[in-house]
């Protein structure tokens, strides 16, 4: 699979590194140079500085080619703009993306985005683990 | 009318001002602590302090009964989020986005905000409009008739110089409405008028057929 990640948080550079392991071609996109440390010394995909809410600087991310987009800033707004650029403009056939506000969620999903909250996931996940 | 703006930077300001001054009610809704501060020093109490692009607080600002929603942020995805949920979630009828960078025009329009204003092409064409070598300058742009109203100089050498208005090469459904001249009156052109190298022509055209106008009018091919 040729996936493209946008945001080299831990979730991003973890994610990476997991594709990468499993002989799948990453690309990584971030604005931060210095986030690239978090990736492995043995990461074998691509790291690229730029904005990927940017439609040019996803074009050179040869993003036409991508089988799946992952929107993982911390920003809900960038993630949601960059998965809809992917999706309509791109036509990358799944795009994720992760938003924050739980509300919101929903929301992306009726315009067709596969949203993921981990406000709601990760509560639920606690509420789950007290009430074993 | 009930208008909501995202985003009290000098834009949102003057523009919440202006509305409020002709009797409309207004919320602004703005992040930065210190400029509610401000606002409210100001204008009283119509604003609400947070993240205009959260759906529990445009639920607590009542997007719902809202008539109008402007997004103003000097973020481009903040105003894209904002107008999508007014407008998809709580049904706003008029959606109105400020867009930052010129690229983001025709993502906005693919994405369900019809109506968005490119702050760097205006100022960008306001300059163009002193600067006497530019062939071509967008005046307004009428989206939903799919036409643009532009301002075209008959340059030395134009194609057009020496012509009658009804030999001019333009492309079907533009209209030339206005003949400005040196040193005369604004004319409404005749068919037959002849147009003279230094003329400025105020013209409606169809949207995208700038280029075809540009060198058929006014710069030698």
């Amino acid at each position: 699979m040729n996936v493209t990640i946008m945001g080299c948080g831990r979730v991003g550079a973890e994610l990476a590194h997991l594709l990468d392991a499993e002989g799948h071609k990453v690309t990584i996109i971030d604005t931060d140079a210095t986030s690239f440390d978090k990736l492995p010394p043995d990461f074998g995909g691509v790291a690229l500085l730029g904005r990927a809410t940017d439609e040019e600087e996803l074009e050179k991310a040869n993003i036409r080619q991508c089988d799946a987009f992952v929107a993982v800033t911390r920003e809900d707004d960038k993630n949601a703009m960059a998965a809809q650029i992917a999706k309509e403009i791109f036509e990358v056939p799944r795009v994720i993306c992760r938003v924050y506000d739980p509300l919101r969620e929903e929301f992306y999903e009726s315009l067709g985005l596969e949203a993921i909250s981990p406000t709601g996931l990760f509560a639920r996940l606690i509420k789950e683990r007290l009430e074993k | 009318m009930y208008v909501i703006i995202v985003g009290a930077g000098e834009v949102g300001r003057y523009l919440g001002k202006e509305l409020l001054n002709s009797g409309n009610e207004v919320l602004m809704i703005e992040r930065d602590h210190s400029i509610c501060e401000e606002l409210g020093e100001e204008l009283g109490s119509v604003f609400l302090c947070g993240d205009g692009c959260e759906v529990a607080l445009l639920t607590k600002a009542g997007v719902a009964r809202a008539d109008m929603f402007i997004a103003v942020t000097d973020q481009d995805d903040d105003n894209l989020a904002a107008c999508q949920i007014a407008k998809q979630k709580f049904h706003v009828p008029e959606v109105i986005a400020k867009v930052n960078s010129p690229k983001n025009e025709h993502i906005f329009a693919k994405l369900g905000i019809d109506h968005t204003v490119d702050r760097v092409s205006l100022v960008l064409e306001h300059i163009k409009l002193q600067i006497p070598m530019f062939p071509l300058i967008h005046l307004l742009s009428l989206k939903d008739r799919g036409l643009e109203l532009v301002l075209v100089r008959i340059l030395e050498h134009s194609p057009a110089a020496g012509k009658a208005v009804k030999d001019l090469s333009l492309p079907d459904g533009s209209v030339v409405s206005l003949i400005l001249r040196m040193g005369q009156e604004c004319v409404v052109p005749a068919t037959d008028a002849m147009l003279e190298v230094g003329d400025q022509l105020v013209c409606s055209i169809p949207s995208g057929s700038e280029e075809i106008v540009r060198t058929g009018l006014s710069v030698p091919a």
